[in-house]
């Protein structure tokens, strides 16, 4: 097992109960049941309903990672699972999933951060990560800038956002336009159509001042509201809200600061690979713009296919994996779920 | 047979290994917001105890409840990940049934209130005879304010922590003759127990599909709540003030 340990993973940190198997750094499997469809009508992830989901979904999605991956369990080297940040509740139904498999196949167990496993699963997408990288992770629950030196075990925190995340705008602004949750892919989708510099919505935290004390953190509420504003000073006037230019507008001013700030971030830092994970990743104006000024700024730019973006379980197995292959020693079987566990500690 | 018995819908996470005619290892900590970090350590030192391997488990048995959510999941993923791993069958008993059985195995007979602790100023309550053959339910478990309970239920002797949490309401207490502090919380020790006896009596008791595409019946929680979820308001505040 030391060159190409078989890893499986298992990530519930939020909707996606993820089940994935790695040798080594080759993906076999990554087996995912969401249960987004059941949180729709609420606008947002119900905790509860997540829970109660996860735990359904848990043997069922193992059974069939094993069975597509043509593994047997009882081969497997190493069990590892998302230990945070996430959904308290959620996370429990992993950890104790994780837990039962290492005590009853005696295999040991890794406690892997999500944001980490975010960057990690790049390796069985791209390859070896250079090291140090530059991270930025952006879904619907973070948006962070991390200086990553080793994945497995020092991971820096540059900057996040101070009030909410990205992929959380865009389901804000989604509502507001009318369009469903989760709001990522159907603004996309509207945009395509739409005009992206017809209205110039704000870009929080770059100038000024606000550039020098945040320089690599985001702010996004400011954007949302001035969206609500714009559209509802139309609706007001009674005139028809285009939705098109609205959703382009705003998704320009979201990827334009994200894309500045974590090229900023390369260049202060002496770093010549730029990898982009999480949910907004699959985001296509995000891709087509990052990768404009990457090539601009002699960056290497990595960002895995949409659905290793996405929360899955290959990632964990992933890190996993890099942990095993690094020889760094198993979590405690008495670790924690830590719903709010820092992204620079990698390993509960 | 080894039988592994888990339950976390009490503040007791406990878990325990049964051969069929006694419990030959148990271990149970207290801890109301700490299921999953203490399950699997405790699963593994009753395996040692009783110097078992987890290849040598012929069958798990869970308590599904009702109990605080989060805790409650922690013991029913673990026992059915447990079985699936190892695949044996996966068993689940309503918590309240082992509870009135620890009452049964500690001498207790006549008429008896199982309440436990549901939060939210409630009780998950339900109302059992003990005979001298064994214990039964009478009527379905509820989660209800102890006040709101049928009015002989609150002057039955009573075991779980409802008369430690509502003393004004429950007013038949803890059983006397019986060390209260062991009927508190349930003992997957009385879980195993009362599985293998209804196992033994031919009883069928939920079994986890183990076929691809199987499903839990019987190994779903008791939540007796739904989840709190309220609608996407169709009308959003103005930003315009």
């Amino acid at each position: 097992m030391a060159d190409e340990p078989l890893v499986l993973g298992i990530e519930t940190s939020c909707d996606e109960t993820g089940v994935g198997i790695v040798r080594g750094e080759r993906l076999l499997v990554d087996a995912i049941a969401s249960s987004v469809d059941q949180h729709a009508r609420f606008g947002g992830v119900v905790p509860e309903v997540a829970s109660r989901a996860h735990l359904e979904a848990m043997v069922p999605t193992i059974e069939r990672a094993c069975r597509d991956a043509g593994v047997a369990l009882r081969d497997v080297d190493a069990i590892a699972v998302t230990a945070g940040p996430g959904l308290a509740g959620a996370l429990l139904v992993g950890v104790g999933a994780a837990k039962a498999l290492a005590v009853a196949l005696g295999k040991p167990l890794y406690g892997v951060n999500h944001l980490a496993s975010h960057v990690a699963v790049d390796i069985v997408e791209h390859g070896p990560l250079p090291e140090p990288a530059m991270a930025m992770l952006v879904s619907g629950g973070h948006s962070s800038l991390l200086l990553v030196p080793d994945v497995t075990h020092d991971v820096r925190s540059l900057g996040a956002t101070m009030d909410d995340a990205a992929g959380e705008a865009f389901d804000k602004v989604a509502r507001v336009l009318g369009l469903p949750f989760p709001g990522g892919p159907h603004i996309d989708r509207a945009a395509r159509e739409g005009n992206r510099i017809a209205i110039d919505f704000p870009r929080g935290f770059t100038s000024g001042r606000d550039l020098e004390r945040h320089r690599f953190d985001f702010s996004f509420s400011g954007l949302k509201t001035a969206v609500a504003r714009w559209v509802e000073t139309r609706q007001r006037a009674g005139e028809a809200i285009p939705v098109a230019d609205v959703a382009a507008s705003f998704q320009e001013a979201v990827v334009d600061v994200l894309t500045r700030k974590a090229l900023l971030a390369c260049k202060e830092h002496e770093v010549d690979h730029l990898l982009i994970g999480g949910g907004v990743a699959a985001n296509s104006r995000l891709r087509a713009l990052a990768q404009e000024r990457c090539d601009k700024a002699g960056v290497v730019l990595r960002v895995p296919r949409p659905e290793l973006c996405t929360d899955n379980g290959a990632m964990v197995a992933t890190l996993g994996a890099q942990m095993v292959l690094k020889g760094r020693a198993p979590s405690d079987l008495g670790l924690p779920a830590d719903s709010s566990m820092p992204v620079t500690l990698v390993q509960a | 047979m080894h039988l592994l018995a888990i339950d976390t819908s009490t503040s007791a996470i406990t878990v325990a290994l049964f051969d069929g005619s006694r419990v030959t290892a148990e271990s149970t900590t207290l801890d109301p917001r700490a299921h999953a970090e203490h399950l699997a350590p405790g699963i593994r030192d009753v395996l040692d105890q009783a110097g078992v391997e987890p290849g040598e488990v012929t069958g798990v048995v869970v308590g599904i409840g009702p109990g605080p959510f989060t805790g409650l999941r922690v013991g029913i993923v673990t026992a059915r990940t447990f079985g699936f791993a190892l695949g044996v069958p996966v068993r689940g008993l309503c918590s309240h049934e082992a509870l009135a059985h620890q009452a049964w195995l500690a001498g207790r007979r006549g008429g008896l209130l199982v309440a436990t602790d549901a939060r939210r100023k409630e009780v998950y309550a339900a109302e059992f005879t003990l005979t001298s053959t064994g214990s039964e339910r009478v009527g379905d478990v509820l989660v209800s304010r102890s006040t709101d309970l049928p009015e002989h239920w609150r002057v039955l002797p009573t075991v779980g922590r409802g008369p430690l949490l509502y003393p004004d309401s429950l007013l038949g207490g803890i059983p006397s003759g019986v060390v209260g502090s062991e009927l508190l919380d349930v003992s997957a020790g009385a879980l195993g127990d009362l599985a293998a006896r209804r196992w033994s009596a031919g009883e069928a008791l939920p079994t986890a599909a183990l076929e691809p595409g199987g499903g839990f019946d019987g190994l779903e929680p008791l939540y007796l709540r739904r989840p709190d979820t309220q609608p996407a308001p169709p009308s959003r505040k103005s930003t315009l003030g």
